[in-house]
């Protein structure tokens, strides 16, 4: 066993879980080959839309792939960047939209 | 970015057996990689056999005026290896009795053999349909006497497939030089200003899109979209079709990969990506390439790395199309680059 929590190897290894769990992963895999597919939405766009996620979610593997696979579909690093920051900004926003629960709480707590 | 090739630095990667033994033994912590061989075999295509011919793929030099980070070829300023006349000729004869219909015309930067125009001249009279010049544009800007490129072309309705990583300064700079993209841009325009890509012009204008980095290349169609229209609003510039070309492992994109520890994950990418379907259809099955010494191999990149045609014929002084069709075509591990994904050619995605 590797001493570490994350090995970047290890994003290779993905479609192993299949092994484990066919049906449950083949199903998992053709939604994912799915959702990723030209659509209403380019697969660039969704390109841009995984990498945000994948910061939200802090997936390091996700972070990589979606990364590199920006830079092959020519995206630029000021776009990767953008979605980046509008991910952080959801991230902090949905926070931050708690607080409205505290202050009611706050004053229905209050004389 | 080097300022020299790796020969002229004394690179020991520089030495196709050096590349051969970095492809087919190192570095693999994560494992051995699986050989192309087997790959191949795994579908029957093994041995590779040659359909018929048709692109005679000529490399008239390695001397270039770019010294580009990814070059296969090792080209540069440095590089003095140029084709003779007496060497052209014999291509010549090839050229009148040959069945092929392209004639592919690569370097370094080709227009800087001294014996390139009378050679497009002469080859032009040959019947060949399809006259492809590969140029990495600032040759035309590089200096007064190359000025005349574009109305030369047009006036051998030579088909000009030039290099431009990207649609953007930056990416296209750091893979080719400082400066590049600007005079690629104004050479571009020159090529259109004569008729090249425009409506109703027979004058073809291709470029070629190579990743400037460790990754492949995405889907050829959606990249020529992103091409065309960044071009065509930020500069107003036209051309017909874009070549998607995968990096191949070998000479200074070999030391780039390894330099910045990329190797062994770029292969495993390449790997990966394996697609029989583009088997099919890899360049070495339909060309023969010549070199500036009139060497014949299977490919460009099987020129570099030295590896000769297997067959009785090697030599375009002792060319027999019959005898060469009858060869098994030499592989390695640096073949998984033309098999990746959509699969690579000099005449972009092959499957």
């Amino acid at each position: 066993m590797p001493n570490n929590y994350y090995d970047a190897a290890d994003l290779r290894k993905f479609g192993e879980i299949t092994e484990w769990s066919e049906e449950l992963g083949k199903k998992f895999f053709d939604y994912y080959g799915k959702v990723f597919e030209e659509g209403a939405l380019s697969a660039r766009e969704k390109s841009l839309i995984a990498l945000a996620v994948a910061h939200v979610v802090k997936c390091p593997y996700c972070i990589d792939a979606y990364t590199k696979d920006g830079l092959q579909r020519g995206i630029t690093k000021e776009e990767m960047m953008e979605a980046v920051h509008a991910g952080a900004a959801i991230e902090s926003g949905a926070t931050l939209v708690h607080g409205v629960q505290m202050m009611n709480k706050y004053k229905k707590l209050s004389m | 970015m080097s300022i020299k090739s790796l020969k002229a630095r004394h690179n020991d990667l520089s030495k196709p057996e050096i590349q051969l033994e970095f492809l087919n033994n190192g570095i693999f912590r994560q494992g051995e990689l699986p050989k192309f061989k087997d790959k191949i075999a795994a579908t029957g295509k093994f041995p590779l056999k040659p359909k018929k011919l048709e692109i005679l793929q000529i490399n008239v030099g390695y001397m270039c005026n770019q010294v580009c980070s990814h070059c296969h070829v090792d080209a540069g300023p440095d590089r003095k290896e140029i084709m003779t006349k007496n060497t052209m000729q014999q291509c010549l004869e090839v050229i009148k009795n040959t069945g092929a219909h392209t004639l592919d015309l690569t370097g370094g930067a080709p227009e800087m053999n001294p014996h390139f125009r009378w050679f497009v001249e002469e080859a032009s009279k040959a019947g060949i349909k399809d006259f492809i010049v590969r140029s990495n544009l600032t040759i035309i800007l590089a200096n007064k006497k190359y000025h005349d490129l574009p109305e030369f072309f047009k006036k051998y309705n030579v088909h000009v497939v030039s290099s431009l990583p990207f649609y953007k300064k930056e990416k296209t700079d750091r893979q080719r030089g400082e400066g590049v993209f600007d005079k690629s841009i104004k050479a571009l325009q020159m090529l259109n200003k004569v008729g090249y890509a425009q409506e109703g012009s027979d004058l073809k204008l291709d470029l070629v899109y190579n990743p400037a980095g460790a990754f492949l290349p995405t889907n050829q169609e959606a990249m020529e979209k992103d091409f065309k229209k960044a071009l065509k609003e930020d500069f107003n510039i036209d051309f017909n079709n874009l070549f998607a070309i995968t990096n191949l492992p070998i000479s200074r994109f070999l030391e780039y990969l390894i330099a910045s520890e990329n190797y062994e994950d770029y292969m495993y990418a390449l790997v990966e990506a394996y697609n029989p379907a583009a088997v099919e259809n890899v360049m070495c099955t339909n060309t023969i390439s010549v070199s500036w010494d009139g060497w014949l191999y299977d490919c460009d990149f099987n020129q570099m790395l030295e590896l000769k045609v297997d067959s009785k014929v090697k030599h375009i002084s002792e060319y027999n199309e019959d005898l060469l069709n009858d060869r098994n075509i030499v592989i390695s591990q640096h073949c998984y680059g033309c098999t990746a994904g959509a699969g690579s050619s000099c005449q972009g995605s092959v499957a």
